[in-house]
């Protein structure tokens, strides 16, 4: 069992969904962005994302990308990611990271997962890598001892929510609506539907990303999610310091312990 | 994924793949689409209703076949080799975009979307699409760095003109690279109603392998016209690469003819050493970007650097998939040209057989130039001369100061 499915089964046993929360590494600065961080774990995030800050970053919508090119033009480079896993380990959170494919692919998928792995990591999430051009990074991770998380989305086939939850593991990301990350009014109403369909293949707790800003809206998604991922919304309090960050992540966290309708 | 069917031994795999290159690295969101796609076109070209259409409109509307045009003014400075042209400056909207615009906008139709979306660098392509779908009264949306906006302005009226939105992309390095990002977004969002009509043969399959069936005529039509105007075929083949379209279209009519040589110029810019180039195949690792495994410029990170070159249309960073693989298996060959390498090859061309070709094509033209040289006096060189260059003129202008005060 791994440490990601310790933690939905807790938090499954408490009857609640786990809060998932996004920062990019190295916004604004490597150091800033390891006490961002730790904000988000004292405050109750579950989970943590560590974002890979790319050149081009298709599925992002415009706070990410914009968080991206700050912390790139701050000097974060590939050796950084690791290190901020390492302060998230450290602080007794439990971190994934979430980077586009071509970082991991350039630097060895193998090594990636080896340096992944002992900087205390547990998983990747990989948005552009698809189980289909996956075999690489399925042995890596079988390899290293960490969770896969694939995503899903509401165009998605039956047949393709078979093949991904198949070859994923700690959990599975659903994207809840068609489009790129950013905060938004509401949750699409796609995600439900999608949850739905990606439980009929897996017994994989459901993460459903893209959107959620609010207590409510977290609230809203773990009546039906196993998890809540928030990110723009996040990163947007990140520019505004801890404070901002750790206020919105206790919002969430008390959003997802709501008793669910 | 839906599997589609190789047609000949120079396809990829079921799933895309030339080679190590290519496959399919995009968001899961957008799998569904490109299986729609993969499915919808494996079928059409086994329609003879969908290719009588393609060809009517190719012959009827876009004015194929092109010319193919000896310039032996221009060989003079070749050491003495034959130069022929092969004439895509001459399709309607001035390059060899049309050919692949027209076939992706009537698969558009096809599958009932009323939408496409497409990305330009120089706006040859931008203008292309923004034409097809004028023609085939389709709803378009064009992403256009800021950067090529400025230097390709009449291009963007071009564009509007023809009931095009142009979107100025403000992001990255605001040129060819991240206006594709910002199309994919739009795609991403908008996939049930739009097509993205990709104008490379890079990308996701199957877009590399389509894109190249669609342009593959210009070297059908260029082999038959050799042999029937020189009676022979060429030592080499020079095309320019910069995504490498019209370079994988017209090397296709030779991929068989092993003594031909295929020779694909990439854009050198101010120099190799200087950092500032888009030479991807020669200076490149491979990597993934835009969907694809293929030769990428990048740094020790993984990070895409930005390319440069004088030409909009060649300045990316990447290249398609299968000019990677034709490049390991040394097929083909790639060299990069300098910018001013190219604009003297574009002033030549101009002064000595009154045709202005596009910068992107003088890339080529560069190329055969430095073949002819090594070929000798019996050399024979077949040139894509891929666009014209009448969208050049105001940076040939700054280029060569030919009006005051520019």
């Amino acid at each position: 069992m791994s440490r990601i499915d310790e933690l939905f089964a807790q938090t499954r046993g408490e009857g609640r969904g786990a809060l998932i929360g996004y920062l990019p590494a190295g916004y604004p600065t490597v150091a800033e962005s390891k006490e961002l961080f730790a904000a988000t774990v004292d405050a109750g995030a579950d989970l943590v994302e560590v974002g890979f800050p790319y050149s081009d970053p298709v599925m992002d919508g415009p706070t990410i990308q914009a968080a991206a090119d700050t912390a790139l033009r701050n000097g974060f480079r590939l050796k950084d990611l690791f290190d901020v896993v390492e302060s998230v380990a450290n602080r007794g959170g439990r971190a994934v990271v979430m980077t586009y494919w071509n970082p991991v692919f350039h630097y060895g998928v193998d090594a990636f997962a080896r340096d992944l792995a002992a900087a205390g990591g547990l998983g990747l999430i990989t948005p552009d890598l698809t189980p289909d051009e996956g075999s690489e990074w399925i042995t890596a991770s079988d390899a290293h001892g960490l969770d896969r998380i694939f995503l899903v989305a509401p165009s998605s086939s039956d047949e393709r929510i078979a093949l991904t939850t198949a070859a994923a593991s700690g959990f599975v990301y659903a994207t809840a609506v068609m489009g790129v990350t950013g905060a938004r009014e509401t949750v699409g109403s796609a995600a439900q539907g999608l949850v739905q369909r990606t439980r009929v293949h897996t017994d994989l707790p459901v993460g459903v990303g893209l959107g959620v800003r609010s207590g409510d809206q977290a609230a809203e998604v773990s009546a039906f999610a196993d998890g809540v991922i928030v990110g723009s919304a996040l990163v947007t309090k990140a520019s505004e310091g801890t404070d901002a960050v750790a206020a919105l992540t206790k919002e969430l966290a008390e959003g997802v312990r709501r008793p669910r309708a | 994924m839906t599997d589609t069917t190789p047609q000949s031994r120079h396809d990829p795999d079921a799933r895309g793949h030339f080679g190590d290159y290519g496959g399919r690295f995009l968001p899961e969101a957008l799998m569904g689409a490109l299986d729609e796609l993969a499915s919808e076109y494996d079928k059409a070209q086994q329609d003879p209703e969908f290719t009588a259409e393609f060809q009517r409109l190719l012959s009827g509307y876009a004015g194929r076949p092109s010319l193919l045009t000896e310039a032996p003014r221009f060989a003079e400075h070749a050491g003495g080799a034959r130069i022929f042209l092969k004439r895509e400056d001459l399709n309607h909207t001035g390059s060899h975009k049309i050919n692949n615009v027209l076939g992706q906008a009537l698969l558009t139709k096809r599958m009932g979307k009323t939408r496409v979306i497409a990305e330009t660098g120089a706006g040859q392509h931008g203008v292309a699409t923004a034409t097809a779908c004028a023609l085939l009264d389709l709803d378009c949306v064009v992403y256009m760095g800021e950067v090529d906006t400025e230097r390709q302005a009449l291009n963007v009226a071009r564009m509007r003109l023809l009931g095009a939105e142009v979107i100025p992309v403000g992001t990255g390095s605001r040129t060819l690279k991240d206006a594709i990002n910002e199309a994919l977004r739009d795609w991403v969002t908008n996939v049930d109603t739009t097509h993205y009509l990709l104008g490379t043969a890079a990308g996701a399959h199957p877009f590399p392998v389509m894109v190249r069936n669609f342009h593959k005529i210009i070297g059908e039509e260029a082999r038959e016209q050799m042999l029937a105007q020189v009676g022979r075929l060429p030592d080499a083949v020079a095309a320019c690469v910069g995504g490498g379209s019209n370079a994988i279209g017209i090397f296709h009519g030779f991929l068989d003819d092993t003594d031909v040589r295929l020779v694909g110029l990439e854009p050198g810019g101010k120099g190799l050493d200087s950092g500032e180039h888009g030479a991807t195949l020669t200076q490149g690792t491979p990597g993934t970007l835009h969907g694809a495994l293929s030769y990428l410029l990048q740094d020790e990170d993984g990070q895409t650097i930005e390319a440069y070159s004088i030409s909009a249309g060649l300045d990316y960073p990447g290249v398609g998939p299968e000019h990677s693989h034709l490049k390991d298996m040394g097929r083909a060959e790639y060299r990069a040209v300098t910018d001013d390498e190219a604009m003297d090859a574009f002033q030549l061309l101009s002064k000595t057989e009154g045709i202005i070709p596009a910068v992107e094509s003088a890339h080529a033209l560069a190329g055969a130039l430095q073949l002819g040289r090594e070929l000798g006096p019996d050399g024979v060189i077949l040139v894509s001369l891929s666009g014209r260059g009448d969208k050049d003129v105001d940076t040939a202008a700054r280029y060569f100061n030919l009006v005051e005060g520019v």
